[in-house]
């Protein structure tokens, strides 16, 4: 999938995660900030760069404001900010396939 | 992922939480709360435009979190709106154990989602007739067609009153006597155990208004009900203690069936435990009070 244009998903409520991703040219720019930066800001990185891969997505920026969210939090609010990118976010999900 | 046991159409439903799938804080621990099943959310709680990622939340939710015993049921959007074919989709794939149907008001409305969670088993590979269906009555014509609602589909385990739209419709408001919904919560018990199928009372909104929580959870029991909505955890102990057998029943329905099987081996069909005349027809509700008393904790014969 490609970004096509901003989206945004999720709320800045205690262990959710707010995602916002921007159409870019160069790769994935990712920014992370989290409560729980020391702890476990690394495994943030690798769920949500493993998500866009999932979805195929290779370019674009990607915020992600972590308030705490568990992993399978993390994934529904990328997913949801890039099929929302694409205006695919509300039928046709493929659950289970690059979703899962 | 969590492949989770197949439902039981018949089980325990002694309590069912609501929680706003949308909510990520609500929905990690759900199974802590010790309830008897959890009802995550995509219709009421969620915003209109908070559909979509309530349902990327519930996929993972349902394929990540281990809610060991706690069964999960999904209330999706209404009929009437441009939601609930995504929302039987990600029930189906994600495995729920079952799904609420909201605005409930016909057998074909049964129908008519069966058909779609039947098309959902076949498109994600799940068995099919795994997913269970219960619906809530929310409107006098839900009430009035409670026995075909109940009888629609062999998917069917319960039907539910939704108290805040019934009593919109009825125009009246709660009374703590329970006589606004008296004749309603009756018509919907009688169907539900003509067809054979459980049936849930309606939520209680005001936390702060204990007693009046209690007389309505001890008025349910009296009707007949089989369990209750929930908005809080903190509902959740005084309904299981009130739907609890006292001791003295489980005693008596010990003596009861153990007798019965023992006379019955014999030959004999009518006789009498501690005074009481026992015959057929009284075994099995002894043996549902027993099931309820292993649930509870109070028994822990074999006779169930």
């Amino acid at each position: 999938m490609q970004i096509e244009k901003n989206a945004v998903a999720g709320t800045l409520e205690s262990s959710d995660a707010m995602v916002t991703v921007e159409p870019g040219t160069n790769g994935i720019e990712l920014d992370i900030s989290s409560s729980v930066m020391n702890q476990y800001g690394r495994q943030i990185k690798a769920t949500v760069l493993e998500t866009l891969g999932r979805l195929g997505v290779t370019d674009g920026r990607v915020t992600v404001v972590d308030k705490g969210a568990l992993d399978c939090t993390l994934k529904a609010r990328v997913e949801c900010a890039v099929f929302r990118s694409c205006d695919k976010s509300a039928a046709g999900i493929p659950w289970g396939g690059v979703v899962k | 992922m969590i492949r989770r046991p197949v439902p039981e159409r018949f089980r325990l439903r002694r309590t069912m939480m609501f929680m706003n799938a949308q909510k990520p804080g609500l929905i990690k621990d759900a199974y802590i709360y010790g309830c008897d099943s959890i009802m995550l959310d995509l219709e009421d709680a969620v915003a209109e435009n908070q559909k979509d990622a309530a349902r990327f939340s519930l996929y993972h939710a349902l394929t990540t979190i281990d809610y060991g015993d706690t069964e999960v049921i999904v209330r999706i959007n209404g009929l009437d709106t441009p939601h609930w074919q995504e929302d039987i989709r990600v029930c189906v794939a994600g495995g729920a154990d079952g799904i609420r149907i909201a605005k409930c008001e016909s057998a074909q409305d049964v129908k008519t989602v069966e058909a779609a969670v039947t098309a959902a088993e076949k498109e994600f590979g799940v068995e099919e007739g795994r997913t269970l269906l219960m619906a809530a009555l929310e409107s006098p014509k839900g009430i009035l067609n409670a026995y075909e609602i109940c009888t629609a589909s062999d998917r069917m385990f319960g039907v539910a009153i939704s108290g805040g739209d019934f009593r919109k419709c009825m125009q009246t408001k709660f009374d703590p006597s329970g006589i606004d919904m008296l004749a309603a919560r009756g018509q919907m018990l009688i169907a539900a155990r003509a067809a054979g199928i459980q049936c849930f009372d309606t939520v209680f909104t005001d936390l702060d208004d204990n007693e009046g929580f209690e007389a309505e959870v001890r008025q349910n029991k009296a009707m007949g009900f089989d369990g209750k909505s929930l908005i809080n955890p903190k509902q959740i102990r005084l309904v299981h203690e009130i739907f609890a057998p006292t001791e003295k029943e489980v005693l008596q329905a010990e003596a009861m069936v153990s007798a019965f099987r023992e006379a019955a081996a014999a030959g004999i069909g009518v006789f009498t435990v501690n005074g009481k005349m026992v015959d057929v027809a009284f075994i099995p509700g002894a043996e549902r009070t027993l099931r309820l008393a292993k649930a509870c904790g109070m028994y822990e014969g074999d006779l169930v």
